[in-house]
């Protein structure tokens, strides 16, 4: 399983990319945490979730 | 009658002890966006005693900013770098300001904000946002970003808070207003944001990592 903003999902084998994807997430409005670390956007399609991973995935809104 | 530099530092010396006040003058931060979460950001860092402000934004204060943003209605057309030093000058003469009239790019961002020590993203628009967040992590890893999402409607105050992303990425809002639904930005609560990330710069500067 992979904890997503505090829910235990199971996309083990899933890219971030697909991920994101999948839930609707616009992903030029993202910024996305894994383990702690920020997953650079062009390694979104190469960065495949593993059991146990920990994931934050921010989502901008408008407005400042 | 204006004090004198001598007097303005005694008084910052006072209010905030030699020690922290010392950091806060030695702290150079980038504020990328000047509107309503921009241009109180600066005017609570100039009061603090900030070491240096950069201010960054393209634009002109336009009369729809006025019900939210730090500047006066004499001030309209005028570039918000320009017009929101003057207002900063005024506040505090002895604050070192570095005024950049441009748009932040992927191409400009890592050249422009190189010798700050913590970014304010304080734009309006999502995608910016994003691309500056996602820029300072992946490129510019020294560095503290303090970005904010989600402060837009009458919502409650006590929505709008602050969150330890990673190490050295906090995000200030209620993370769900949009400004494009509903009544749009205002100011109270646009306010509120902005001391959330003006407060997150000054506890970053006196060493309190954590929310």
């Amino acid at each position: 399983m992979v904890r997503i903003n505090g829910e235990k999902l199971d996309v083990v084998g899933k890219s971030v990319a697909d991920y994101l994807d999948s839930a609707g997430y616009d992903r030029m409005r993202v910024a996305v945490e894994l383990n702690g670390d920020i997953v650079p956007k062009v390694l979104y399609a190469d960065t495949i979730f593993k059991d146990g991973d920990s994931v934050e995935v921010v989502s901008f809104v408008g407005g400042g | 009658m204006i004090p004198t530099k001598k007097e303005w530092i005694k008084a910052l010396n006072d209010r905030h002890g030699i020690e922290f006040q010392g950091k806060i003058s030695s702290t150079t931060v980038a504020v990328c966006g000047l509107g309503g979460l921009g241009s109180n950001i600066a005017i609570a860092l100039a009061r603090a005693g900030i070491g240096k402000l950069m201010l960054i934004d393209f634009d002109k204060v336009d009369i729809t900013n006025l019900h939210r943003q730090q500047y006066k209605a004499s001030q309209v057309g005028i570039y918000k770098t320009e017009a929101l030093r003057e207002n900063l000058k005024e506040i505090n003469p002895y604050l070192e300001t570095e005024a950049h009239t441009v748009c932040v790019t992927e191409e400009n961002a890592k050249e422009l904000l190189k010798d700050c020590d913590i970014i304010c993203e304080a734009f309006d628009n999502a995608e910016c946002k994003a691309m500056l967040t996602n820029l300072v992590l992946e490129e510019m890893p020294d560095k503290y970003i303090v970005a904010a999402s989600g402060m837009a409607g009458i919502g409650s105050a006590n929505s709008i808070h602050t969150r330890k992303v990673t190490k050295k990425f906090y995000l200030c809002g209620d993370e769900v207003s949009d400004a494009s639904d509903g009544i749009g930005l205002v100011s109270s609560r646009v306010m509120l944001c902005a001391a959330h990330q003006a407060h997150t710069v000054l506890r970053i500067i006196a060493e309190k990592y954590e929310i």
